[in-house]
């Protein structure tokens, strides 16, 4: 058979998978080009999508299976290459059409929150303590060294944001003006727009150096944990602990988890490098993308509730400071029992 | 290999060839996107900037936004491409050649500050330049590659001539030769095509009870024979 034969031919089938294709991926011309080829279908407005998807579904698979086979007989037969790539772009886009994911996007995020998230924690458990233990280990030890050497602060911070720390935290400064609920509501908005931006940017950093067979994931952690640790000695040093603290705790069951839990998916892609097992490197850490950006997805979603609660309710002053530790102290619990009890329990 | 071409068979046991995109191509598409992102930036700062601190806080979160899921909007609602992928004609893909999803591409996008490391993608450029699919970092983790999409080729117009059929037995490769040939007359002078076709001589030698007719027109003729035009009889 000549090419133009062969082009004669089987034309209208290419133009008919060229039409579904572009139905399928819902460009403009879709109507058009269906009622092309299906006249016998009802009108535009009597074809619903369920019709629409029935023509696709028994129409297209048998098609796009046709148009290999004239892709490699048109090979085979060294027809012309412009023939040979018209067929090779059209089996790309079936290819394309036919085995791309349909997400049930809503359905998908829901089973994750309540089953996915914390079933997945609990299955990388030691190397969420771990990555705790990266956090908290030297924030204590800063804490510490603050607490019985002051001057120590001034390794981290300079003048200014020592400076900038007390002011904000002492009496009648920043965070407790005059004014019954704290800061004005604009001023909530702005700072929940930088919390937003600073603090899910840190747990990205954190995540992403981990590539750096987790040393990346190593610095920030234990960074994030030297400041916050010389941050609290400091001012407890100020005397203006209860201030800090009822400021912190809210959000901090929130913002501090999810911080260790980036960490966490950093040090799995770590992980993956330094003992791929029985993978190559490269695969390894192509395997452990998929539980790490799972993982980063649940702590972006936390980090998000962190910064509206660090916007409109730390700087509150709703509740006397009792009853801000009790809330704070609730939403600790909260977490805790979140990623130990929600989802699957571990097979009997 | 010293090729950007990559095969990948279909479950239907069709190969398909994607053409993988270099870093040039790619530093250019991010120059381009950066700089979107920078009027979107300043634009949106002037527009937000009148509303005092309200405003401040949707812009910092948009800058957010823009900052991180800029790429991954854009490849996962726009066939794989950013406007600047777009405009050099580039597109994200997953290994197997089906579009890049959701977890993929944040993936990818997430680890572009590795790639950015130590400054101006030092890292990325290295992995790219080692990486024989032309991956970095993230395109290593995520599994996914980048290339250039190809765009539909015109159909190779014969010149007009008279059909004539072929006086010997020629292999395929050889017919796709004269074809391409011809299809590239139109493109050359005319004393370089006879020039072009004189080649063909050598060749004639082997066949011993006929010749081929090494002259253009006869060339085009033979072209027109073997795409399927016959002499309307």
């Amino acid at each position: 058979m000549t090419p133009n034969e062969f082009t004669r031919r089987h034309e209208q089938e290419w133009e008919q998978l060229e039409a579904l294709i572009a139905a399928r991926s819902g460009r403009g011309s879709a109507k058009r080009s269906h009622r092309k080829y299906y006249p016998e279908m009802p009108d535009d407005s009597g074809m619903n999508r369920t019709e629409e998807q029935t023509v696709d579904q028994t129409v297209f698979p048998s098609l796009y299976r046709r148009v290999c086979l004239h892709l490699a007989l048109a090979r085979e037969r060294h027809y012309p290459s412009a023939l040979i790539d018209r067929l090779d772009r059209l089996t790309l886009s079936g290819h394309q059409a036919f085995y791309s994911a349909r997400s049930r996007l809503l359905h998908n995020i829901a089973q994750f929150a309540v089953h996915d998230f914390p079933t997945l924690i609990r299955e990388h458990a030691r190397l969420f303590w771990f990555a705790s233990a990266l956090l908290y280990l030297p924030a204590l030890l800063m804490g510490l060294l603050v607490h019985f050497q002051p001057e120590m602060v001034y390794s981290l911070l300079n003048h200014d944001n020592v400076r900038e720390l007390e002011e904000m935290y002492r009496a009648g400064g920043a965070i407790e003006p005059e004014t019954g609920s704290g800061r004005a509501a604009d001023q909530n908005f702005k700072m929940l727009g930088f919390y937003v931006r600073n603090n899910i940017s840190i747990g990205f950093q954190c995540f992403a150096s981990g590539i750096l067979f987790g040393l990346g994931t190593l610095f920030f952690l234990s960074l994030n944990g030297l400041i916050f640790g010389a941050v609290s000695a400091h001012l407890i040093h100020q005397g203006s602990a209860e201030r800090f603290f009822q400021f912190v705790i809210a959000h901090g069951a929130f913002e501090l988890t999810a911080i260790v839990l980036c960490g966490m998916a950093g040090l799995l892609l770590g992980r993956a490098l330094i003992s791929p097992g029985r993978r190559r490197r490269s695969e390894a850490l192509a395997h452990a993308a998929n539980p790490a950006v799972r993982i980063v997805f649940g702590a972006t979603a936390m980090l998000l509730i962190a910064a509206f609660i660090e916007a409109f309710w730390s700087s509150g002053t709703y509740l006397p400071p009792t009853g801000k530790f009790i809330v704070g102290g609730l939403l600790w619990v909260l977490v805790a029992a979140y990623f130990l009890f929600m989802g699957a329990r571990r097979a009997p | 290999m010293l090729d950007t071409v990559r095969t990948i068979e279909t479950p239907e046991g069709v190969n398909i060839r994607l053409r993988l995109a270099g870093p040039v191509p790619r530093a250019l598409a991010y120059l381009l996107d950066s700089f979107i992102r920078a009027v979107v930036w300043l634009v949106s700062f002037i527009f937000f900037v009148r509303f005092g601190n309200f405003g401040l806080g949707i812009w910092l979160i948009g800058i957010f936004l823009l900052e991180w899921f800029y790429p991954v909007l854009f490849e996962v609602y726009a066939q794989g491409a950013t406007p600047g992928k777009q405009a050099l004609g580039l597109a994200v893909l997953q290994d197997d050649g089906v579009p890049v999803g959701w977890s993929a591409s944040v993936v990818r996008n997430l680890l572009r500050t590795v790639d950015f490391l130590p400054s101006f993608y030092a890292f990325g450029l290295c992995s790219v330049l080692l990486n024989r699919d032309f991956k970095r970092l993230g395109d290593i983790v995520a599994k996914t590659i980048v290339v250039h999409r190809s765009k539909p080729r015109v159909p190779q117009k014969l010149p007009p001539g008279r059909a004539l059929p072929l006086p010997i037995g020629l292999s395929s490769p050889e017919q796709q030769l004269i074809v391409a040939f011809a299809a590239r007359v139109p493109r050359l002078t005319w004393d370089r095509a006879q020039e072009l076709a004189r080649i063909l001589d050598s060749t004639n030698g082997q066949h011993t009870h006929a010749t081929l007719h090494t002259d253009v027109v006869s060339l085009i003729g033979y072209a027109q024979h073997i795409v399927g035009e016959r002499e309307p009889s």
